[in-house]
């Protein structure tokens, strides 16, 4: 599905990926977390074209749409004009799906996105991004700024989507208990690099994990070098 | 007050024409980010090229339609200039933009010479209200109401407008649901160069343009622009009318050479006062 090998990405002299390897099957949902400024957006605009790589390759099968940190709608227009945009690409732009799926933005379509609430906003710009019918959906931040129940509830939709129509889900979180409980496969990444792998159980218990992101013994994390 | 709405209706008139060039000023902004300073040429060559065509035995109709073609490819041309490798800052597109126009006199003076040129437009006299209104103004008006009309239809109404709208409200997320936001500066700077073309052809029987007019046409469109934030071609099109008529009135009853005046004093004075209003961060999210 997609296949990332050894990437370099660069904003002019500053090295912000640095030889990064990723992969995403078909169907599966992996979560992507790491500290500030470890390079998690960088990675997901270069997939999405956005960046050109300086070196290395990815590997897209089918299509990918991205829900951008932030949230990034189209403030000015209508929760509608939004989501029919997120169909540049494919010929469909009935938003009726997106509906059937968020009940709550029905009743929002002719409202400027700009004057949503936050948890509004992020079902628009989800929903914007499903509309271009994604094979792989790149989630940046789903949590960001958003209420626990907010983000429960939207992150059962995700789950939701992925098992009925095996939408592959590559999940980018700050938070990354939530990233580590939602997806069963997980990397961290860490100054442009990938500093660990593997399942997401098995990463939970690596005691430089805990420390760095779940809120474990900071000493530990300082004996393995991970997280600073 | 007989002379007072003689001057006015002249005045609507070629605010109808500033009112065009503003709003291309407007779609190329919104869409690029991009002062285009060579706004004002689309105006002259369009002008210029009707009056070739009609010499060339072309009818008017096909003639002014060509025209405009023309501007709207001009438009293309500088777009392609200016705008067409990835990332160039806006701030050097607009340097282009400067030199393009300054450039293009030698091009227009190459084709058409340096001396001024017209045509006769609509002829003839309505009798309106106790005044008397040269056809030809209520020509421009109502090509420009249409213009207007089918402008917001276009960008109200339709995906590709909406398109345009959504690469002005975030290029970020125009980008990343796919559209091309460079291809749609071409868009808008083709679009641009139509408008003013569009200017040019309706002005032309009212005053003769020479290869050197782009610089009057431009300061009033871009004034009429910034009344709406070159944001906003509804707010530019009041700007563009107010503009006109304050103009004749000051030609008629003042110096005609302090008209081009009036526009630079009302550029300065809006800027002085947009920039005193917005604070630098509401300036980002416009
Ligand atoms: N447009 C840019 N120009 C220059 N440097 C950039 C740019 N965008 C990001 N960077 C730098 O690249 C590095 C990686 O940034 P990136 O936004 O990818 O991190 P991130 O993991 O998404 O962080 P966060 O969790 O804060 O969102 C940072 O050092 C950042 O300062
Ligand atoms: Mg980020």
């Amino acid at each position: 599905m997609l296949e990332v090998e050894d990437l370099v990405v660069r904003y002019g002299q500053a090295t912000a990926l640095d030889g990064v390897g990723l992969r995403v099957e078909r169907g599966e949902m992996v979560a992507l977390v790491g500290p500030n400024g470890a390079g998690k957006t960088t990675l997901l605009n270069t997939i999405s074209g956005l960046i050109p790589p300086a070196a290395g390759r990815y590997r897209l099968e089918g299509r990918l749409a991205q829900v951008p940190e932030g949230r990034q709608l189209f403030a000015g227009m209508t929760v509608e004009d939004n989501l029919r945009l997120g169909a540049w690409r494919v010929r469909d732009r009935d938003c009726r799906r997106i509906y059937d799926l968020f009940p709550q933005l029905g009743p929002l379509r002719r409202r400027l996105a700009g004057t949503l609430s936050g948890g509004e906003q992020q079902m628009v710009a989800v929903g914007r991004a499903l509309m271009a019918q994604p094979d792989l959906l790149a989630v940046d931040e789903l949590s960001l700024g958003l209420a626990p129940l907010v983000v429960d509830a939207l992150a059962e939709h995700l789950v939701r989507l992925n098992r009925e129509t095996g939408m592959a889900i590559l999940l980018v979180e700050q938070n990354a208990r939530l990233a580590l409980e939602l997806c069963p496969r997980a990397y961290v990444l860490e100054a442009g690099r990938i500093a660990a792998s593997g399942s997401s159980e098995e990463l939970s218990r690596t005691a430089a994990v805990r420390a760095a992101y779940l809120g474990g013994a900071a000493d530990e994390a300082a004996a393995t070098g991970i997280g600073s | 007050m007989t002379l007072f709405l003689q001057y006015a209706v002249s005045g609507i008139a070629t605010g109808c024409t500033f009112a065009l060039v503003a709003t291309g000023f407007v779609v190329i902004y919104r869409v690029s980010r991009v002062v285009n300073f060579a706004q004002g040429v689309f105006a002259v060559v369009a002008g210029m090229a009707v009056s070739s065509f009609l010499s060339r035995g072309l009818p008017h109709g096909p003639a002014e339609v060509l025209a405009v073609a023309l501007a709207a490819l001009a438009g293309l041309v500088v777009g392609v200039i200016a705008i067409g490798r990835r990332g160039t800052p806006p701030l050097a597109s607009l340097i282009i933009t400067l030199g393009l126009g300054i450039g293009s006199y030698a091009v227009i003076i190459l084709i058409w010479g340096d001396q001024p040129v017209s045509f006769t437009g609509l002829a003839g006299l309505a009798r309106m209200g106790g005044i008397s209104v040269q056809y030809q103004f209520l020509l421009v008006v109502a090509v420009t109401a249409v213009t207007f009309g089918l402008l917001s239809l276009f960008f109200d109404h339709t995906y590709l407008g909406k398109a345009l709208t959504a690469c002005s409200s975030n290029p970020y997320a125009a980008r990343l649901v796919g559209i091309d936001v460079r291809r749609m500066g071409l868009l808008a700077f083709t679009l641009g160069g139509a408008l003013g073309g569009l200017a040019g052809v309706l002005i032309t029987p009212l005053q003769p343009v020479s290869f050197d007019s782009d610089v009057g046409i431009a300061i009033n469109g871009f004034a009429a622009a910034i009344f709406g934030g070159l944001l906003r071609p509804g707010t530019a099109l009041v700007g563009a009318l107010v503009l006109g008529v304050a103009e004749a009135l000051v030609a008629g009853y003042y110096r005609a050479s302090f008209e081009s005046g009036v526009a630079l004093v009302v550029m300065l004075g809006l800027m002085v006062w947009q920039a005193g209003r917005r604070s630098p961060a509401a300036e980002e999210g416009a």
